[in-house]
């Protein structure tokens, strides 16, 4: 069974009088326990694409189905339940609460989740362990690195052990040296099972993954694991 | 979410921005301040002058010279001249009314006492012993006027405590012989102090002396007022119908005193002051009002400045109400906060007000703070709703891309 399993998605925006399409007619079955990168010039609807597969936006068509089961008609409550269990987020702008300690910032999908507080320290102790960041626990987000930061993030996407980590250019505020660090964390978990996906318009990093998925004006023109159903132009 | 952490999530919220915080919490706190402090000052004229009527005596009915247009209370009617005299003879009448228990006349001027090398100017009270009765007073030293014939009356007087400090520096003064006007009297008690008096006259500065007396030296037939007292409240308006017929067949057919209760008086002052007091009580809740609109806004700033987290905790599986009930809190918090800021406020507030003007009774009533409390937490929460659910209702999406 596909992890994740995408078809017919529309996407449309309205801009004034203007239509945007900014997914048309997308075919995607993403496995479990899979690195994808999803590439493609700016405006090609890659962070589209993200947010819709990490139900933070809603299919104009098409239907979603995530470990088996249709996430599009779900109410926005359970889409939350589902963004809480199975889906870890990682940003461009790393996106910490700025008040809150790197330790308060990793267990906010707990507390979120409402997990009683000793069980998240616990698992929050841990998680900083594993990142490397444990001498970083009561610092707020001002007063660590770039990298330290996204670190953070990252331990916050992954502490509720979720199916898929989404990733959104997650080295674009990074230097090269940081950025690949980045890189390497996120592969490492890959390789322990999480599935992972990309958005990146690095040639370079999206070569690292298994897959590519390459995007252009709202059309998947090329997916590495099928090359010969790229789809037809229009 | 559990509740505890929705609590320290807004709590730390909002202390993350101590000005927009201190900002709502102030305004709210005015709010009340100024609720407690003006409710204290109205509810306590309204207890200062019910206390100061009631110290006239229980159950008590009062004699005016001169007809009230109205046939009610104000204090113009209460300074009506004499249209025709009130007479001693006119309370010795009264006395034999069956709803009456004690009559006591009185007439009043000024004169000059001169005792003990002293002399100061006084207020000389003419009336008879009935007279400590029926206003409840109590004597310090010696025993109030004798029992005596109305029209003639005994060369004594009872001063009051004020005069026999100052003219006796707190020696005994029974026994002691005074010049008032001129007349030799001998003092027989001294009151105890009250501290009261009612329409400037104090009490504790007056030379009673019996009503002949006092009408000889002042050289006039006229009384002041006559006080009556009714056997029982349940009587006090028999009292007044038999007192105003009597007096309207002595005085040849023509109605032309007026009767007043206690009761009327009371009751008039009472409801004036209530008004009073729950109208400033309305305006002071004006500023909660406003101060509930002000913390609207800091909450609508806050959602502004906060859409990436919102937008972010969506993201990390946040419910719509999780984050509503956040931002609820957050209001919530504000208004508690500044509530009890300016409770306290208010209660100091009082205090100074009393300590300014000790006679002055400034308590806040308990409706009031009841009121306030109820009326800031609540307008905080109305208006909390609004910037809530707009932060519940973020796109996610757009939300996160506020950065
Ligand atoms: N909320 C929106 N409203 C209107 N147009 C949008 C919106 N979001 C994205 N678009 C448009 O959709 C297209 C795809 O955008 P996006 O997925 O952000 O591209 P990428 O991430 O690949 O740069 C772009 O043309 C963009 O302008
Ligand atoms: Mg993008």
């Amino acid at each position: 069974m596909d992890l994740i399993r995408l078809t017919g998605i529309e996407r449309v925006f309205h801009l004034g009088d203007s239509v945007v399409h900014a997914l048309s007619r997308l075919d995607v079955a993403i496995e479990a326990g899979e690195y994808v990168a999803i590439m493609g010039p700016s405006g090609s609807g890659k962070s589209t694409l993200l947010n819709l597969l990490g139900l933070l936006d809603r299919p104009d068509a098409g239907s979603y189905y995530l470990e088996g089961r249709d996430v599009t008609t779900l109410t926005p409550d359970e889409q939350a339940a589902v963004r809480s269990q199975r889906i870890g987020f990682v940003f461009q702008s790393f996106h910490l609460v700025p008040r809150l300690t790197a330790a308060e910032n990793v267990a906010l999908p707990m507390m979120l989740a409402g997990i009683p507080a000793a069980q998240r320290a616990q698992r929050v102790t841990q998680a900083l362990k594993d990142f490397g960041l444990d001498q970083r626990a009561g610092h707020r987000p001002d007063q660590l690195s770039g990298g330290q930061r996204q670190r953070v993030a990252i331990a916050r996407a992954t502490i509720m052990q979720p199916a898929v980590l989404l990733a959104d250019e997650p080295t674009g505020n990074l230097d090269r040296a940081t950025g690949d660090d980045v890189i390497h964390l996120l592969e490492a978990l890959n390789e322990r099972g999480m599935t992972l996906i990309i958005v990146t318009h690095d040639p370079k990093i999206g070569s690292r993954a298994r897959r590519q998925l390459m995007m252009e004006d709202g059309l998947l023109r090329h997916d590495s694991a099928r090359p010969s159903a790229a789809v037809a132009e229009t | 979410m559990r509740k505890a952490d929705v609590l320290r999530f807004a709590r730390d919220a909002a202390t993350a921005y101590p000005l927009r915080a201190s900002l709502s919490v102030l305004a709210m706190a005015i709010g009340v301040a100024a609720v407690v402090v003006l409710t204290s000052l109205g509810d306590g004229a309204r207890r200062y002058v019910v206390e100061q009527f009631s110290s006239l005596g229980s159950n008590l009915v009062i004699v005016l010279p001169g007809r009230s247009a109205t046939g009610g209370f104000s204090p113009a009617n209460a300074m009506t001249t004499t249209p025709r005299d009130l007479t001693v003879d006119d309370a010795a009448a009264l006395t034999r009314l069956p709803a009456v228990r004690r009559v006591a006349p009185l007439t009043a001027g000024t004169s000059e006492i001169n005792a003990n090398g002293r002399l100061r100017e006084v207020v000389v009270a003419g009336t008879a012993s009935t007279y400590l009765e029926i206003r409840s007073f109590k004597i310090a030293q010696g025993r109030f006027l004798p029992e005596a014939d109305w029209n003639r009356g005994a060369p004594v007087a009872v001063i009051g405590a004020k005069i026999q400090e100052e003219i006796f520096a707190g020696r005994p003064a029974v026994g002691e012989l005074i010049r008032l006007g001129d007349r030799r009297l001998r003092i027989v008690g001294v009151l105890k102090a009250t501290g009261q008096g009612v329409g400037g006259l104090n009490t504790d500065e007056v030379v009673f002396v019996p009503v002949g007396i006092a009408q000889g030296m002042f050289n006039t037939h006229t009384l002041f007022r006559i006080l009556i007292e009714a056997k029982s409240r349940d009587q006090i308006e028999e009292v007044k119908r038999e007192v105003t017929a009597t007096l309207k067949t002595r005085h040849s057919g023509e109605e032309d005193v007026t009767v007043i209760t206690q009761d009327a008086v009371l009751a008039t002052f009472d409801k004036l002051l209530r008004a009073l007091t729950a109208a400033v009580a309305g305006i002071a809740a004006i500023s909660l009002a406003v101060a509930g609109i002000l913390v609207m806004n800091v909450m609508l700033v806050a959602v502004t400045q906060r859409t990436a987290e919102i937008g972010l905790l969506k993201a990390l599986g946040a419910r719509g109400d999780t984050i509503r009930n956040a931002f609820m809190a957050e209001a919530a918090m504000l208004s508690l906060v500044g509530a009890l800021t300016g409770y306290g406020l208010g209660l100091f507030g009082a205090f100074v007000l009393r300590q300014v003007y000790p006679v002055f009774p400034a308590y806040p009533p308990d409706w009031a703070v009841v009121a306030a409390l109820v009326t800031s937490l609540s307008t905080g929460l109305l208006f909390g709703i609004m910037p809530a659910r707009r932060a519940a209702r973020l796109d996610p999406v757009q939300a996160l891309m506020k950065h």
